[in-house]
């Protein structure tokens, strides 16, 4: 049986872990609200921009624009979202083993693909498999802000305008509620099914639908990818939220056991001393 | 005066919402007037000052970069990636931005990208900076 010092320290160190741990899970509760409330800043700029969009693109037959049509695919995009650091549950496992299984089916070689990786996480990921990371981005704030992604945005999807892939998916995690959070794999161009709930209003074009989807349909994309990081980002949170707070339950169960142990020992060392003295007086008669 | 709601939104949250009598605001194909009753209207924007009147001497200024107009007969709302009111920009910051911007185009000669983002960079900057009245 460990000695009751041994037993002392650990449950000194586990004590100090759970203190952490705790602290950690608060921080990322204060983060996490931020983030649902910067995802909810972003609904009625995404809704507005998506019933214009839909407004033109469905409205107006006949338009033709490159982000609308799809080509003969030869090389695929893949935008991945990850975090920039761990302890924060599955939550980047997830992403990550999903974008893996999925290049591993779809493709067969380095060059059908292309990833730009959103988070440090991701990007060591895919470089350290050597798979082709064509754009990245570490370090960007737990509160993004637009202007924060703005040049990857916009980088990739003109990296789809000039043909360097033509298809282009993104995975994220969908923030459902503080518990359940989703990957989720979006196909992001060409645009394929831009629909709308609400009653298509038909607008005059200043000066027509076919320019106004030169500056629309980049604007669209990039809000896209931007939604995805907030919604990402809310969703680290929780995760990290409930890893944490696993971990100081867990901690918790491990003192008590611990403690159990401890005044075990303790117990058959006075009873052992009590046995010495008894046998020892006995032994004098 | 008949008013209309006016509506500001970007990817960061709504920056502007009030009632107005009449939107100035510049179009890629020139300046536009719109007072409330206007047909449905698209018009991409340039990188540009919004003028919102709102009775007599009273009007806001918006610097926006780019975006897009969307009018409805009782509603405009004006959708842009970056949007500050007049009186919410950092100026320190236009100005900085303004400098190296400035620098960037002095500089050798760059690739085409750079150099076309370095004159985004440029009018925005200016842009905020005149909207301040400080251009």
């Amino acid at each position: 049986m460990a000695s009751l010092r041994d037993i002392k320290s650990k449950i000194t160190s586990t004590k100090k872990t759970s203190q952490i741990t705790k602290a950690m899970e608060m921080v990322s509760a204060a983060k996490w609200n931020r983030g649902v409330m910067n995802a909810k800043a972003f609904v009625p700029y995404m809704e507005k921009i998506q019933e214009v969009t839909a407004a033109i693109a469905m409205g107006s037959k006949g338009i033709a624009h490159p982000m609308l049509q799809s080509r003969q695919v030869k090389k695929t995009g893949y935008l991945v979202i990850t975090s920039d650091r761990g302890l924060a549950g599955a939550y980047n496992s997830n992403v990550l083993r999903r974008v893996f299984q999925t290049i591993q089916e779809r493709h067969k070689s380095n060059d059908e693909f292309a990833i730009i990786a959103i988070g440090r996480v991701g990007r060591d990921f895919f470089s350290k498999r050597g798979m082709n990371v064509v754009q990245e981005i570490i370090g960007v704030s737990d509160q993004p802000s637009f202007n924060d992604i703005k040049e990857i945005a916009s980088n990739t999807v003109g990296m789809f305008a000039d043909g360097t892939f033509d298809e282009l998916y993104m995975y994220y995690t969908h923030y459902s509620s503080a518990i359940t959070q989703d990957v989720t794999e979006k196909k992001l161009l060409p645009f394929s099914d831009i629909s709308t709930t609400k009653k298509l209003t038909s607008y005059e074009f200043e000066p027509s639908a076919e320019e106004i989807l030169e500056v629309l349909l980049p604007q669209y994309a990039e809000s896209l990818i931007y939604g995805a990081l907030l919604d990402s980002k809310a969703s680290e949170h929780a995760a990290r939220m409930t890893a944490m707070k696993n971990a100081t339950d867990n901690a918790k169960e491990l003192i008590n056991s611990y403690s159990l142990i401890y005044n075990r020992a303790r117990q058959a060392a006075i009873t052992q001393e009590i046995t010495e003295i008894v046998g020892g007086a006995a032994a004098l008669e | 005066m008949k008013t209309m709601k006016v509506s500001v939104v970007t990817p960061d949250g709504s920056v502007y919402e009030s009632d107005v009598e009449m939107v100035i605001a510049k179009a890629q194909s020139g300046e536009l007037g719109i007072l409330p009753g206007h047909i449905a209207m698209v018009a991409p924007l340039q990188i540009s000052a919004v003028r919102l009147k709102k009775g007599g001497k009273d009007e806001d200024l918006i610097a926006v970069s780019g975006g897009l107009l969307e009018v409805r007969p009782e509603q405009v709302t004006i959708l842009a990636q970056a949007a500050e009111l007049s009186t919410e920009i950092d100026i320190d910051r236009a100005i900085r931005a303004k400098e190296r911007a400035e620098q960037r185009l002095h500089a050798q000669r760059q690739d085409e990208v750079d150099f076309r983002r370095a004159e985004m960079a440029l009018q925005r900057a200016i842009n905020r900076l005149s909207v301040t009245g400080r251009g």
